[in-house]
């Protein structure tokens, strides 16, 4: 039996319904942000397996993978600053609740 | 052909990337949706170790475990009481996304299962490829050289610090 491409991507398709399935239904922000992370991480994981598996030679899906890596981080950490200024000026993150830009 | 071993390890990680991004999203305390999607990071780590990419493994279980999820954590203790429960779905939000995400992974699983030409393909042999060598792309203006866009990351990074002062700074 061998591992084939497929077998990389049903995994991963999984992951990024889960990620679309949770940002449609969560109402708290931080929640929203782990399905966000789950779906960028899904296509990391495609950028990776292609590159591997169609062009053994050539690193560009992993290069890509590595900034895509960088920014989710960097992406991340801002909208987390954001909840949290959110959090201390409103005393709630959930999205619902929230509807009114300034206080 | 790949060796039992191989094998193996594959189920084991396909199994643990479906349970746990599931078990992230459908659960009610949203810590533990944390501690899920650090398994769900574990488990691709792995993937890109079986496909003998050590460095972005190792990038992923730096950058994501040890960041990214730590960031999650802290933020989550100081906006929720522990323990306590995310209000239950309205069926009519569950339905919403649940057709979402079940027509997106049907329509991508038919294109997967009927068009995909190189689906078959098996694992190649792996290049050799070195961390040095790895280096000199990152910090090459060739044609496979990546010197523009790390240096806008660099700038992207400076630009994620000063907004997270700027936003974090207490008025």
């Amino acid at each position: 039996m061998d591992l084939t491409l497929l077998m990389y991507l049903i995994p991963s398709l999984i992951m990024f319904g889960c990620g679309v399935y949770g940002f449609l239904t969560r109402k708290n922000m931080i929640a929203i942000m782990i399905s966000l992370e789950l779906m960028l991480n899904s296509i990391d994981i495609n950028f990776v397996v292609f590159n591997r598996f169609l062009y053994p030679g050539q690193f560009e899906g992993m290069f890509f993978t590595l900034f895509a890596i960088a920014i989710a981080a960097a992406e991340t950490a801002l909208a987390l600053a954001i909840i949290i200024n959110v959090f201390r000026v409103a005393k709630k993150v959930d999205i619902n609740e929230i509807n009114k830009l300034k206080f | 052909m790949e060796s039992l071993g191989s094998i193996i390890m594959y189920f084991v990680i396909a199994l643990a990337i479906i349970v746990f991004s599931v078990l992230t999203v459908t659960t009610r305390k949203i810590l533990r949706s944390a501690t899920y999607l650090l398994f769900v990071l574990f488990a691709t780590a792995l993937v890109y170790f079986q496909m003998d990419y050590e460095f972005l493994g190792a990038v992923q279980i730096a950058v994501y475990a040890g960041g990214i999820v730590v960031l999650f954590v802290f933020s989550i203790l100081l906006t929720h009481r522990p323990g306590e429960n995310a209000d239950a779905l309205t069926n009519q939000r569950r339905w919403l996304g649940l057709s979402a995400a079940l027509v997106g992974v049907a329509a991508c699983g038919y294109a997967l299962f009927s068009y995909c030409k190189f689906c078959g393909q098996a694992l190649p042999e792996a290049s050799d490829f070195n961390i040095a060598e790895l280096g000199q792309f990152l910090l090459s203006t060739d044609k496979f050289g990546y010197l523009l866009p790390f240096e806008a990351v660099s700038v992207l990074l400076l630009a994620c610090i000063i907004g997270g002062v700027v936003i974090a700074r207490r008025r």
